[in-house]
């Protein structure tokens, strides 16, 4: 990968987005917009009505003034903030939005005249003019003007505009690789080209308003953290407006304005200034992780994935199988059967020819017989299903047991018994028996195997101490399909997979109540992306697979899911975590707050004034000041995201109750506190 | 605090945990519609009962049609019991030929019954003709409490169905609960108390010339039956104005431990119904395991505060090694008065064998936080337990987040439904509680019925209220509650207490009931260890504690920290 | 709703006879069949006719008989109907003082009361039942301490020694039920019929 346009993301404190944010801040103290928001919309209101209490005491001259101003400038500082936190998250975005927006210049694209593709006579027209279903040529050097599916031609197409990947990839029509990305370049040939997305609404578009936050809707999660906030909001609400009647029974009144900055200490302002961008940053996480999600809601239910649908091939095992073994029929040496096989697969350029080729050099130490180089490779045909050579000695082949046996005449139960059996215990244990022959005589087996990704193991069992069922899913015969699935480590394994089975196995799954994530890239897997909870689909993929998953993996890389879950567990456990603290916190509040308002009527309630903070006004106006900073002070821990860690449910609860839980009931305590020596320092109350 | 005073706490404690499995389990197949061993006796009277209450009704309801007839059920009840007070005057069973009650207080008295509160604005022996006591408090003592516990096993089928929008029969559960579970139950404690001393008549009173030759009219009645009901049930009504602190509700330490028994077995049982009917009986003891550690807690609290004596007497020449008697019995003494003060708030029964109001500061502040924390360690017979699933619903959802998974609890999803009902359940408690008070600390008519002056007055306030919210029904009973302002605001703070709760609980329940049930794994985090037990018990010390903390520091902290300077009001 | 209605009426009617009328009536037949002292309410009698009930304290107030402890129950004022007047222990209308730790009403009380017992027996401490109101204010019993408090002026009223009630007292001093559950006391009525029969005059 040469260069990440979305993955060299900006740094966490670019200036041009600071600056963005910080108009951003301000603008958003709309109150139509804030609304949304209800504790901080609430806290906006109580500022307006602070500020109005400011103003009448300095036109009365009555009052406090000084304390009374000081207020109201740190709610409104408590909103600022709040909004800052939203515009930065945003901004980031707008940052990337910016760059994808570049490449969505307007083209000229060759609408071709006639519906038949074969037909290549064309007009040009701008690329905002197309419209569904028309067909455009597209030659080496234009830029595919819309995202479409190749319907005749073969190309290889740049396409690092959206991976960010500068190798070419080949874009042809039917099968598996026929979409074709608007805004990306042929790099050679031509392609036609059918237009499936309508101008504004292609994939780049819609990328760009994804990473925007332009579509964000609250998710189901989010939705319902609101209403718990919401809801404490209106609590305190209901506490602390009938303090002033409980209150005025003991003979204390209590003004406007200390009422409220109790209202706003109380109310989970930390965590409801900081919800929607911890939000966006998820996204925004995924996205710099190359992987684009359709909406918030997918990226919440990664966390939530019970079960993970992997395909065998490219994420579990290498894409192809290797030769690990010789195995000779009695009478013929290892190295015999190794140099044969090594001159069979000399000019063979598949994957497993050259596993072959490196196997006989590498563990056997054989050398290539001298006039190899003149040997006439015979290749692999769908008729003979054998390749190999033919030399000046004779003639030597290497195909699947039954090809060979039909090309020797003779049958499985003919051979020795030392070949049959290496040819079961071969299939046995998950790989692929390769038959050898020489001038007509059968010499040995080869060991094809599918060779278990080094470290995948380990990534599986972190998995399983998430609480994450993983499934492989294969082509193979079960006895292979369980090989590879102990030597691997899944949970289950469906062998012989059609689509119909996995879209079954997802259905039978979610009716227990767990949630599915898979990905594909296929047509043939679109019902199942589909089906699935999370369902990635590749960038390299069909369109209609990339319309039926939630998020797309620019870098199509399958094994990225894991990465996926654990992004969307990272979100739900920063909004459950700074939720906590910013409950726990109000403890502390209370004990600076509570004792600065009563200690006029009972001097002994002085008692509860724990921290020895040095005036009622003090108290007060620290604890409201410590309210406010603790905002900007957690952007950062918004923004990143609390770290996570597949320790399982129980042992991370427990950490992050410690951080957050307690953390959150101690640091007020010492921040108050601080900020109360420097209030009184400096003779602000 | 004595050796004997803690092992006496800790022997009745003992007596409950000991009934939570057999009970429990009686109950769990009561929900379920089985058989049990009282099937040869009850069965046939089940029968008939709901024969006649029609087949076509008997079916499965959704959670609408449940609460629906739960409602009209309770309509009924209320009307009915209204009527009987009205006209007492004028049905039989009036030996002692007592007057009708007059519209405000049979208001708030018959709302009272209904609402499984018990509040009491009246004194029992003076105002109640023995029809009113039987067939009108009596019968609501049962039925009260029959719909409690139905509608608890609408909550468990809530979380142990899978699928499905039908959550039993109320007209079935209610029928079962009475015949399998509190009308056995009553009758055999009701004859335990009357073989220990309590007296069962249909005499009102006798007059008795005391050894001095005054004359003392001794009232009397049918109390003991009455008695198992109110503290089976959690109802707490007493026959006598001086609730189980009247040696005839309550004539020995024995019958004192059987009460606080009886006041606390079928809430803590129900954990254990709750824990087999969801399939793990870890939840069960997860839940009853909150209850104990805040129940245990306060207990700790009331006990020493108690035990200690009032300062303020001492330096009188008290000594104080008694305690602070003022207001309890002297077979009582500062430990069963404190378990029994702890038990009967901490479920919503409100029945009382000393005057809370006389508690010392910090000792009355357990009742008054018991009663705030929403009664629901363990609370009242149902409600106590849906109250407590609401509470664990919060903590998995925060909680839940916080391992980095959409909530779920015992394998259904809580979500943004959930949360609003919940949500808009937990408003009753404060918006009730905290806004009549505060009206109430500013109105003068109000004010007038206040006994003590200072920090308690106001304390006698929010308790009233909180009391009336919470459905318990005890008192700081120094307060005239029998007025206009204060029969009609208690009735209605009873009404949203039981009700305006009960309607989105049961929606809860019948949205949980539809969500298919998930299976645990690693990455669900566990509802059955300490460290969720640790957690319910913060939510609700925390969501409580915030709520009320600045109306206790004017109340009882300040009354607490004014003990040293000697003040008096 | 209306479907409601035929199961709402029929339940409430038969579970009424059933809670409200068969169980009550039918537990008072057992217990007045079986337990007739304990139903009627442990009712005291002397050569036939009630002196009180032996759960219910009485107001004893010349010097020759033990107190009970002070009582805060009240009755109507036979003059206005709607004020009351102090009547200790008035078994018709249990009641405790309801006054708060803090009450000056309280301080001032105990302290006339302990003053005053402390120098009736001159002692320098009160027990804390001698001066408080029980919850029901128709306590039956005082502390074995405060029973003791009284013997002095008890004696002296009745001129016997001191002796002769001390072993009224320690005999009739129960211990914890069950042996651990409850307080120590004394039932003041069963003293003072003891004392009566002591001395018949």
């Amino acid at each position: 990968m040469s260069h990440h346009p979305l993955a060299s993301a900006p740094s966490l404190f670019d200036r041009g987005i600071l600056a963005r944010a910080t108009v951003d801040a301000f603008v958003k103290l709309d109150p139509r917009r804030l609304v949304r928001n209800p504790v901080i919309f609430v806290t906006e209101v109580v500022a307006l009505v602070v500020t109005l209490v400011f103003v009448k005491d300095v036109a009365t001259s009555t009052g406090t003034p000084v304390f009374d101003g000081q207020i109201a400038a740190w709610l409104w500082f408590t909103v600022l903030f709040a909004n800052f936190a939203e515009a930065f998250a945003e901004g980031r975005g707008k940052a990337q939005a910016d760059a994808l927006r570049k490449t969505r210049s307007d083209t000229v694209a060759k609408r071709l005249l006639f519906t038949d593709p074969d037909e290549h006579a064309h007009s040009g027209v701008s690329s905002l003019d197309l419209e569904l279903d028309d067909l455009v040529l597209v030659e080496a050097g234009d830029v595919i003007p819309a995202d479409g599916e190749v319907v005749r031609g073969v190309a290889s197409v740049n396409e690092s505009a959206i991976t960010g990947e500068s190798a070419p990839v080949i874009r042809e029509s039917g099968g598996d690789r026929s979409a074709v990305t608007g805004g990306t370049t042929v790099l050679s040939d031509w392609v036609v080209v059918r237009i499936t997305a309508a101008p504004g609404s292609t994939f780049i578009d819609k990328m760009i308003a994804l990473v925007e936050g332009a579509e964000r809707q609250k998710t189901p999660n989010e939705l319902a953290l609101s209403i718990l906030l919401s809801g404490l909001t209106l609590i305190f609400l209901i506490t602390v407006v009938t303090l002033w009647g409980i209150a005025g029974y003991s003979g204390t009144t209590i003004t406007v304005t200390v009422l409220i900055a109790l209202l706003v200490t109380l109310i989970p302002t930390t965590i409801g200034g900081l919800l929607s961008a911890i939000g966006i940053a998820g996204m925004d996480r995924l996205i710099r992780f190359n992987v684009i999600a359709t909406s918030g809601r997918a990226v919440e239910a990664a966390g939530d994935v019970d079960t993970l649908l992997l395909d065998k091939t490219g994420t579990i095992t290498f894409g192809n199988r290797m030769a690990t073994e010789f195995l000779p029929v009695p009478g013929i040496s290892v190295e015999g059967l190794a140099e044969a096989a090594l001159v069979a697969s000399h000019a063979d350029e598949t994957p497993e020819g050259r596993s072959i080729v490196a196997l006989a050099r590498g563990l056997h130490g054989v050398a290539e017989p001298a006039g190899v180089e003149t040997a006439v490779f015979v290749p692999f045909t769908a008729q003979t299903r054998l390749s190999g050579a033919d030399f000046a000695g004779g003639s030597i082949r290497k195909g699947a047991i039954d090809a060979v046996m039909r090309h020797l005449g003779t049958r499985l139960d003919q051979t020795p018994a030392a070949f049959r059996d290496a040819v079961d215990r071969i299939a046995r244990t998950g790989g692929t028996p390769l038959a050898v022959c020489e001038n007509g005589r059968l010499i040995g087996a080869i060991h094809l195997k599918d060779v278990v990704k080094p470290d995948i193991k380990e990534r599986f069992a972190e998995l399983r101490a998430m609480g994450i069922r993983t499934v492989m899913v294969t082509g193979d015969n079960p006895v292979t399909a369980a090989a590879i699935a102990s030597e691997a480590g899944v949970d289950d394994f469906i062998a012989e997979a059609t689509p119909q089975d996995k879209l079954a196995y997802i259905r039978s799954e979610q009716a227990h109540g767990r949630l599915i994530a898979m990905c594909g890239d296929g047509t043939n897997d679109a019902p199942a992306l589909a089906q699935a909870d999370v369902g990635v689909a590749m960038q390299s993929g069909t369109q209609a697979a990339r319309e039926a998953g939630n998020m797309v993996d620019l870098d199509s890389n399958p094994t990225k899911l894991i990465e996926v879950v654990a992004i969307g567990k990272q979100l739900l456990m920063t909004r459950g975590s700074l939720t906590t603290f910013s409950i726990a916190n109000d403890v502390a509040k209370y004990f600076a707050i509570i004792p600065a308002l009563f200690v006029a009527t009972y001097p002994q309630l002085n008692t509860l004034n724990v921290m020895g903070l040095a005036s009622p006004e003090s108290a007060i106006l620290s604890a409201v000041i410590f309210n406010a900073l603790i905002i900007i002070a957690l952007i950062p821990l918004a923004l990143k995201g609390i770290a996570y860690r597949p320790i399982g449910a129980a042992a991370l609860l427990r950490r992050n109750l410690l951080v957050y839980g307690v953390g959150g009931l101690v640091l007020p305590f010492v921040g108050i506190k601080a900020i109360d020596l420097l209030v009184a320092a400096l003779h602000l109350a | 605090m004595t050796v004997f005073g803690w092992l006496q706490i800790l022997f009745i404690l003992a007596l409950v945990l000991a009934s939570v499995v057999p009970l429990g389990r009686h109950m769990a197949r009561v929900f379920a519609g089985e058989r049990t061993f009282l099937s040869p006796v009850t069965g046939p009277i089940e029968r008939g009962l709901l024969a006649a209450a029609g087949r076509s009704s008997l079916g499965p309801q959704t959670w609408l049609g449940y609460t629906l007839a739960m409602l009209v059920f309770n309509a009924f009840g209320f009307a009915f019991l209204y009527a009987i007070l009205r006209l007492q005057a004028v049905l039989p069973g009036n030996p002692r030929g007592l007057d009708g009650v007059d519209p405000l207080l049979a208001f708030n008295t018959a709302m009272s019954f209904v609402a499984n509160t018990n509040w009491q604005a009246y004194g029992g022996e003076t105002t109640m003709s023995h029809l009113s006591q039987m067939a009108g408090l009596t019968v609501q003592n049962f039925l009260s409490a029959a719909t409690g516990m139905a509608l608890a096993a609408v909550m468990i089928r809530g979380f142990a169905n899978s699928g499905g929008d039908r959550v039993g029969n109320f007209w079935v559960d209610v029928t079962r609960v009475t015949l399998h579970v509190l009308l056995p139950a009553s009758i055999v404690l009701a004859l335990v108390f009357v073989a220990l001393g309590i007296p069962q008549t249909l005499v009102a009173s006798v007059d008795a010339t005391t050894l001095e030759g005054a004359k003392q009219t001794i009232a009397l009645g049918p109390v003991a039956s009455q008695e198992a009901i109110k503290l089976l049930g959690t109802n707490g009504g007493g026959f006598f104005n001086a609730n189980a602190a009247h040696p005839f509700e309550n004539p020995t330490a024995i019958t004192n431990a059987l009460e606080i028994w009886a006041l606390l077995a079928v809430s803590f049982a129900l954990t254990h119904t709750f824990g087999r009917m969801v399939g793990d009986i870890r939840q069960g003891w997860a839940i009853l395991a909150v209850m104990a550690i805040i129940l245990g807690g306060c207990l700790v609290v009331a006990y020493s505060a108690e035990a200690g004596g009032n300062p303020l007497l001492t330096a009188l020449g008290v000594d104080p090694s008694l305690g602070n008697l003022e207001g309890k019995e002297v077979r009582f003494g500062t430990s069963a008065s404190a378990l029994y003060a702890v038990a009967t708030t901490a479920t919503s029964t409100g029945s009382v064998d000393s005057m809370h109001e006389s508690f010392m500061p910090l000792g009355g502040f357990m009742p008054l936080l018991l009663i705030k924390l929403g009664e629901i360690v363990p609370g009242g017979v149902g409600s106590g337990l849906f109250g407590i699933l609401v509470i664990a619903i919060l903590t998995v959802f925060i909680a839940g987040l916080m391992v980095g998974r959409t909530p779920e609890y015992l394998g259904k999803k809580i979500e943004a439904r959930e949360m609003k009902l919940a949500m808009l359940a937990q408003l009753i408690l404060p918006a009730t509680i905290l806004g009549f008070t505060a009206v109430a600390a500013l109105l003068p008519s109000a004010l007038a019925s206040l006994a003590n002056a200072g920090p308690h007055g106001l304390t006698e306030l929010l308790y009233a209220y909180a009391s009336a919210t919470g459905n318990n029904g005890s008192a700081f009973a120094g307060l005239t509650a029998n007025t206009p302002w204060f029969n009609t605001t208690l009735g209605i703070a009873m009404f949203l207490g039981r009700f305006g709760y009960i309607v989105p609980v049961m929606a809860i329940a019948g949205s949980l009931a539809a969500k298919t049930r998930g299976s645990a794994s690693a990455g669900t985090f566990p509802t059955h260890g300490p460290l969720f037990v640790g957690l319910v018990t913060a939510v609700i010390l925390i969501l409580g504690g915030l709520q009320f903390f600045p109306a206790f520091a004017l109340g009882p902290i300040v009354e607490h920290l004014l003990i040293p300077t000697g003040q008096t009001f | 709703m209306i479907e409601h209605l035929r199961p709402a009426l029929v339940l409430l009617g038969s579970l009424t006879v059933l809670t409200g009328v068969a169980y009550p009536l039918a537990i008072t037949g057992v217990a007045q069949a079986l337990l007739p002292g304990a139903a009627n309410g442990s009712l005291v009698e002397v050569d036939g006719k009630v002196v009180g009930s032996a759960l219910i304290g009485q107001s004893f107030t010349a010097a020759k008989w033990f107190h009970g402890r002070p009582s805060a129950t009240s009755a109507p004022d036979p003059n206005d109907a709607t004020k009351t007047i102090d009547a200790p222990y008035n078994a018709a209308n249990s009641s405790g003082s309801n006054l708060g730790p803090l009450s000056a009403k309280l301080i001032d009380r105990v302290k006339a009361d302990a003053e005053m017992l402390k120098a009736e027996a001159g002692a320098a401490t009160v027990p804390a039942d001698a001066v408080t109101t029980s919850a029901s204010g128709l306590d039956p019993h005082v502390s074995p301490a405060y029973a003791r408090l009284q013997v002095k002026r008890i004696a002296a009223a009745r001129h016997v020694t001191p002796d002769v009630v001390e072993a009224l007292i320690a005999a009739r001093v129960a211990g914890r039920d069950l042996g651990f559950l409850g307080e120590p006391r004394v039932n003041v009525l069963d003293l003072n019929l003891a004392l009566a029969r002591l001395d018949p005059s």
